[in-house]
């Protein structure tokens, strides 16, 4: 049916997405174990970032103008971005160079969607879930012994999903490369080393560091920006940069995917 | 013994040719594992307060170190063996007169010699930009940390080796890696050098393996005090233990193993 195939925009997309991920989340609970190590794994990473925070606070020693618990609502921020990635970015986009070594990426771009969709969303996995949990469990925890307000919290919101779309649309191009390098799986490895620097306030860095973390690898936007907005602390400019960022990104995402599709030679042609 | 001797040649000369190959692929691993220089700009960062024991400089060098250490220390036997395994491709290897394990273990020590460039323009690079952390290891302590760094491999490589065989029992084995992985990245001194941790808990990490495969080399490396023979029956202990388990379970897990064609 053509009309219902062509014609459905964002509806068809949103019921399609429910597919996707329905069967994805029924394929993963075979693996019910693997949930508890998941968990197992969140919660000793959470363990291991507070102790290396408190390695700092212990000495009397403090990021420059953010207290232990303001600290925290950084790493609890972070602890979320990863349970995004876990949840979304890594079973999607790692899996891009699977699909252009093996020759099936010719079947999703027949597929009438966009391809970059079907790439980005086809899987979820429930293993982020746990860091979802333990990253609020940590922000709502900081955040009332900091008294933050409702507002302080929805006025977070916007920055962070500014945050998520430029992480997503980097993780997205640095995939799609693997239209040129088949064994690109650690081009994502490299950005994911250079996001852990999320894990601590912009502000406990040294100078070159925050020029890079600011203007290079934008790791001050998915971490810093919102927890001050969180704290009621940042400046609009910075919430505008951010939503800028993001929107330059996501659609530079969109150009490079279609300047890489050129140069795709498929497996059957 | 010649016999032996040839085969570590060959498998070493074929390892090289396999991974000078994937040289793009070899640089993006080096850049990966750039933790330590992230947490060396936050620790020299801290120090400018003055609160810290260590100068700024201190931490330069003992990050730099830590990274050097990473990049000879890398192992990822766990993932091949798993697949072998789970492939079945584990019976073909099997058929050879030699333990499939010596494979794994010169593929890794090839890669060693093919990354060894990158490693040295990244450190070249390095103190270009920051000439004030050059240093000269001393004698001593450059023999001591490049043996530390061959035993810290060598152990690495043996436990991950050991946590591999339980592959021929589950499906993913590489998620107790993954785990025992978060001891490893939060005791081994790659957030912090071990003296900046609160004394019990340093005390009582100084008997786990981990921090032998990093703080312990990288002090060598550059001249903290640490107790080089402590270190080293550290890790012969630790050695000695995961050894009689690997034989252990390899010989059980052969018994088990039913891949294709086994």
């Amino acid at each position: 049916m053509p009309t219902c195939l062509f014609g459905g925009g964002m509806k068809r997309y949103l019921s399609v997405l429910r597919l996707f991920w329905s069967t994805a989340i029924a394929a993963e609970l075979e693996y019910r174990l693997n949930f508890l190590i998941a968990t197992l794994s969140s919660l000793g990473s959470l363990t291991g970032s507070l102790f290396g925070l408190f390695l700092f606070y212990r000495t009397g020693y403090q990021f420059q103008g953010w207290g232990w618990e303001e600290a925290l609502v950084v790493l609890g921020i972070f602890t979320l971005l990863q349970g995004f990635s876990a949840t979304l970015l890594v079973p999607n986009l790692n899996k891009i160079v699977t699909q252009v070594q093996e020759g099936t990426l010719d079947f999703v771009l027949l597929k009438p969607i966009s391809s970059q969709f079907w790439l980005s969303s086809r899987v979820i996995s429930p293993w982020g879930v746990p860091d979802l949990t333990f990253g609020l469990v940590l922000i709502v925890y900081a955040g009332n012994r900091l008294g933050v307000g409702l507002g302080a919290y929805l006025l977070s919101l916007i920055p962070l999903l500014f945050g998520l779309i430029s992480l997503y649309s980097l993780w997205f191009m640095l995939g799609a490369t693997s239209i040129w390098f088949v064994k690109i799986y650690n081009v994502t490895e490299v950005l994911r080393g250079l996001l852990e620097a999320g894990r601590f306030p912009i502000a406990a860095y040294p100078v070159a560091y925050r020029v890079f973390f600011t203007f290079i690898i934008p790791v001050a936007f998915l971490t810093t920006v919102p927890a001050e907005a969180m704290l009621n602390r940042v400046e609009w400019g910075w919430i505008l940069g951010s939503g800028l960022l993001s929107v330059i990104l996501l659609q530079s995402s969109k150009f490079f995917w279609r300047f890489a599709l050129r140069f795709y030679t498929s497996a059957s042609s | 013994m010649q016999r032996r001797g040839r085969i570590v040649r060959t498998l070493l000369s074929v390892y090289y040719a396999y991974m000078v190959e994937y040289r793009a692929e070899l640089l993006l691993w080096v850049l990966s594992g750039t933790f330590p220089l992230i947490l060396m700009g936050i620790w020299a960062q801290a120090s400018e307060s003055g609160l810290l024991t260590f100068q700024s400089e201190e931490f330069v060098r003992y990050f730099l170190a830590v990274f050097i250490v990473r990049q000879f220390t890398v192992v990822w036997v766990i993932w091949e063996f798993e697949r072998e395994v789970l492939e079945g491709k584990l019976s073909a290897y099997l058929l050879q007169p030699i333990d499939p394990v010596w494979r794994h273990f010169f593929g890794h020590i090839a890669e060693r010699f093919a990354r060894l460039p990158f490693a040295f323009i990244l450190i070249a690079l390095f103190f270009w930009l920051y000439p004030q952390a050059l240093w000269v290891p001393s004698p001593v302590g450059l023999g001591l940390g490049l043996a530390a760094i061959a035993l810290a491999f060598s152990l690495r490589f043996l436990m991950q080796y050991t946590f591999a065989l339980c592959a021929f029992w589950t499906e993913r084995a590489s998620a107790i890696e993954q785990f025992w992985f978060l001891f490893y990245l939060f005791l081994s001194g790659m957030i912090a050098p071990l003296e900046m941790f609160p004394d019990a808990v340093r005390e009582a990490v100084l008997w786990t393996p981990f921090p032998y495969l990093i703080y312990f080399p990288a002090s060598l490396l550059v001249g903290l005090p640490v107790d080089p023979w402590r270190g080293l029956f550290t890790m012969l202990g630790w050695g000695a233990f995961f050894f009689l388990v690997n034989r252990w379970l390899w010989r059980r897990g052969l018994r088990q193993y039913s891949g294709m064609g086994a």
